[in-house]
């Protein structure tokens, strides 16, 4: 036993329960990296505001605080909370429904006011927990419970991109988007959401994260497939890449 | 005299507010509810408190909801339409048993409305304007000095429930100035370790999707906090009623033009009294019975198409007739239309 | 028994609305029970504003005035629209510096007051609400001395106007003097 080492384990910020998350769907890997992160920032405290959506358990998968939004509005209740507790870090994980379309009010507003807190945008193009209805992420063409023949750009209007979209307004410090279809996006994904903890640390303000994710029960296609169309259909029309970091 | 301060409803709102430890308000400009946001734009960083204009009625009231989760004591203040988009928000807040002071300074509806002083939000304020089996704790203040101390009060009433209390205002009210004695503080300190923020992993949510029955159970659960209100908080006034005939039933603005009209029907002969109810949920049901035993007639008087008439009538279920006189749309009664009604019945 | 229930209406930018405050604050300084309520919202805004403005000695219970006791009135519009509601021997006070019709109302006491002119002649072009209120105070010594005027006027007005109380002063009492 003795030349063995531990190389990896369990977060300890994540709870010893199974997730109810689909085979294939990536929340639970979006959850791993906001539970590292906080590990080795040494944060203990944090709150994390779940949206409406899949992710609306989240709390039950971490050893955090955790408050639940109504659809589309955890940026102003995370505003709220941070407001009385500057020095907690909290975190508002949303969904594409909940951060673009019902929420896109408060999406924008809290980082026009530059919140210090991290917004966590899981972008899947679908609206997984109520069934595979279209988003306002979905892609051009796909096949939803709304869009049975595709969504139809003359129709409905292209895809919306969040990380463009806020990297229009003045006062965030950090936007970048990522994926987590393969290991080494994962990797950079884990980069990104630790850094746009770390700038909530620090009090630097509004920091946003758009994870690319997968959706394999509603987009009906097996896992492998689902990351091999996220990649090959979503990648190219959400570009990733850092938009913004005030330190470079 | 010289502790009296002539002061805006709404400005004596919002003061009574910051006097019961309120440091956080979130809301957006409505009128004619402008200047409590207005004051406590200026109120709040000078004592150390925090102002946000939100984006949103729908915005303001979630920032309440997040402060709220912290166990901050926390408010926002809007009039009737912007009441109903933060309807959301309060059966969420209902659900996750949190406190926090909503004042609505009413204004004529539906819709857009207009910008007087109505009492068109009876239903919206009484029956849940939001989805779900929920209450909220409902005070109607008459005055200016009792919008500031029933503000004052709100803020340990939702502490000790940990629910929604709504300050049913009127725009006649908010905008009107009088002498008020600003309140003191209760000292009151309330156990808030179902908070966020204090080290135990807490949670505040409404969705409970497992076991079957945890959603009835919470409800339950919700129900006894609802039951020990209804007998704990019931506030309401009774004035000249010993030898009235005839009982008038009336609350906030109503009730002061009532109480013109008693006057100058005691003048003319005619005994007549009222019963205003403070607190509309809970309603004074049985201190409405035994107030109407003996009279011979309950007029309901509003500034609407008779609302509140409705739970008068469930008071007095039937043991005496019950007459309604309102005026919808922001026009306020007379005294002379409730004289001549009550006269008719002579 | 003091139980007035006062009108002050007039173009917005007139003053009515901090000329009805003002005198609640006098009033309310002097023990009595005051309460005050604008017109509000877009009727702020260009067109007519008034305030009423109800002082007694007993609790106010209703502080609407439907049927005034006292109308002070700053403009031709507002003369039209209070004449017809003040109670019977009640009390018109009208700017005759800016109504050129005489009222009609034969069985209240009227008061002719060129409000602009004593305040242009003092020295202000703005105010001809004080003038008004010097005239009421005479009319109606029992709603507040002139000395708690004064005191209203530093306390309900924010400091950075104080420098005009001079010329406030000075068109009140002139106001007053009007009356005979």
């Amino acid at each position: 036993m003795s030349n063995e080492e531990i190389v990896y384990k369990k977060s300890p910020s994540m709870m010893e329960r199974e997730t109810h998350y689909c085979p294939g769907c990536t929340h639970g890997v979006v959850h791993k990296l906001i539970a590292e992160s906080l590990d080795e920032l040494g944060v203990e405290d944090a709150i994390v505001v779940a949206p409406v959506g899949c992710a609306v358990l989240i709390y039950d998968y971490m050893k955090l605080d955790g408050v639940e939004a109504a659809h589309g509005r955890a940026p102003a209740v995370a505003t709220g909370i941070k407001r009385v507790l500057s020095d907690k870090i909290v975190i508002s994980y949303q969904g594409d429904g909940d951060l673009l379309a019902i929420g896109l009010g408060e999406t924008i507003h809290a980082a026009n006011r530059g919140e210090n807190i991290t917004v966590i945008f899981v972008n899947n193009a679908i609206y997984g927990m109520t069934g595979g209805q279209m988003a306002p992420t979905t892609m051009p063409g796909q096949k939803t419970t709304t869009s049975q023949s595709g969504r139809m750009a003359d129709d409905v209007g292209l895809p919306i991109r969040a990380c463009e979209l806020i990297n229009t307004l003045e006062k965030p410090v950090y936007i970048e988007r990522v994926s987590c279809h393969n290991g080494a996006n994962i990797l950079k994904a884990k980069k990104a959401i630790k850094k746009a903890l770390l700038n909530q640390k620090e009090g630097k303000g509004y920091s946003f994260v758009e994870v690319l994710a997968t959706c394999p029960t509603n987009w009906g296609l097996t896992p492998k497939k689902a990351y091999d169309w996220l990649e090959d259909t979503m990648i190219p029309y959400y570009p990733l890449g850092n938009f913004r970091d005030q330190e470079v | 005299m010289s502790d009296k301060i002539l002061m805006k409803g709404n400005e004596a709102a919002a003061e009574a507010a910051i006097i019961a430890g309120c440091r956080y308000y979130f809301g957006y400009p409505i009128t004619p509810q402008n200047e409590i946001p207005e004051y406590m734009s200026k109120r709040l960083p000078e004592v150390g408190g925090t102002f946000i204009q939100a984006e949103s009625e729908t915005a303001a009231i979630n920032m309440v909801f997040g402060a709220s989760s912290t166990g901050a004591r926390s408010m926002t203040s809007s009039s009737s339409p912007g009441i109903s988009l933060k309807q959301e928000g309060i059966s969420y807040l209902a659900a996750a048993q949190l406190p926090c002071v909503v004042i609505n300074v009413s204004r004529g509806g539906p819709g857009l409305g207009n910008i007087a002083g109505s009492q068109g939000d009876y239903f919206q304020s009484t029956r849940g304007g939001g989805h779900g089996d929920y209450r909220t704790i409902v005070l109607a203040p008459y005055n200016c000095q009792e919008l500031a101390d029933l503000t004052l009060e709100a803020f340990d009433l939702a502490d000790e429930y940990r629910m929604v209390v709504l300050i049913l205002a009127d725009g006649f009210l908010g905008q009107m100035s009088e002498p008020v004695v600003l309140p003191e503080p209760s000292g009151k300190k309330f156990n808030k370790d179902w908070a966020v923020g204090i080290g135990r992993k807490n949670k505040v949510a409404s969705l409970i999707l497992s076991p079957e029955d945890g959603l009835t159970k919470h409800n339950y659960v919700l129900k006894e906090v609802y039951d020990k209100v209804e007998t704990e908080v019931r506030k309401y006034e009774e004035y000249m009623l010993d030898d009235a005939d005839y009982l008038l039933c009336a609350y906030g603005s109503s009730a002061r033009i009532c109480k013109q009209a008693i006057t100058e029907l005691r003048n003319k002969g005619i005994k007549v009294g009222y019963f205003r109810p403070i607190t509309l949920w809970p309603f004074p049901y049985d201190e409405l019975l035994n107030a109407s035993k003996g009279k011979k007639k309950i007029l309901t008087v509003e500034m609407s198409l008779g609302q509140m008439v409705e739970d008068v009538k469930l008071a007095v279920n039937g043991s005496i007739p019950v007459d309604f006189y309102g005026i919808p749309g922001g026009m306020i009664p007379t005294p002379e239309a409730i004289i001549e009604r009550v006269e008719s019945y002579e | 028994m003091l139980h007035e229930k006062i009108i002050f209406a007039g173009f917005g930018g007139q003053g009515v609305i901090s000329a009805g405050k003002l005198l609640a604050i006098a009033a309310m300084k002097e023990g009595k029970e005051v309460s005050h309520i604008p017109s509000y919202g877009a009727e702020m805004r260009g067109g007519t504003a008034n305030c009423a403005v109800v002082i007694a000695d007993d609790p106010i219970a209703s502080a609407i005035v439907h049927k005034p006791t006292i109308c002070i009135v700053l403009n031709e519009p507002s003369l039209d629209k209070f004449e017809p509601l003040i109670q019977e021997g009640g009390v018109l006070i009208y700017n005759s510096s800016k109504i050129n019709r005489k009222p009609v109302r034969t069985d209240i006491t009227v008061y002719e007051v060129p409000c602009n002119d004593i305040s242009e002649s003092n020295g202000s072009i703005r105010a001809a609400n004080m003038a008004a209120i010097g005239a009421l105070l005479k009319v109606k010594p029992k709603l507040a001395s002139l000395e708690s005027m004064n005191t209203a006027l530093y306390e309900g007005i924010s400091e950075r106007n104080h420098k005009h109380n001079p010329i406030n002063i000075k068109v009140i009492e002139e106001g007053y003097k009007f009356i005979n």
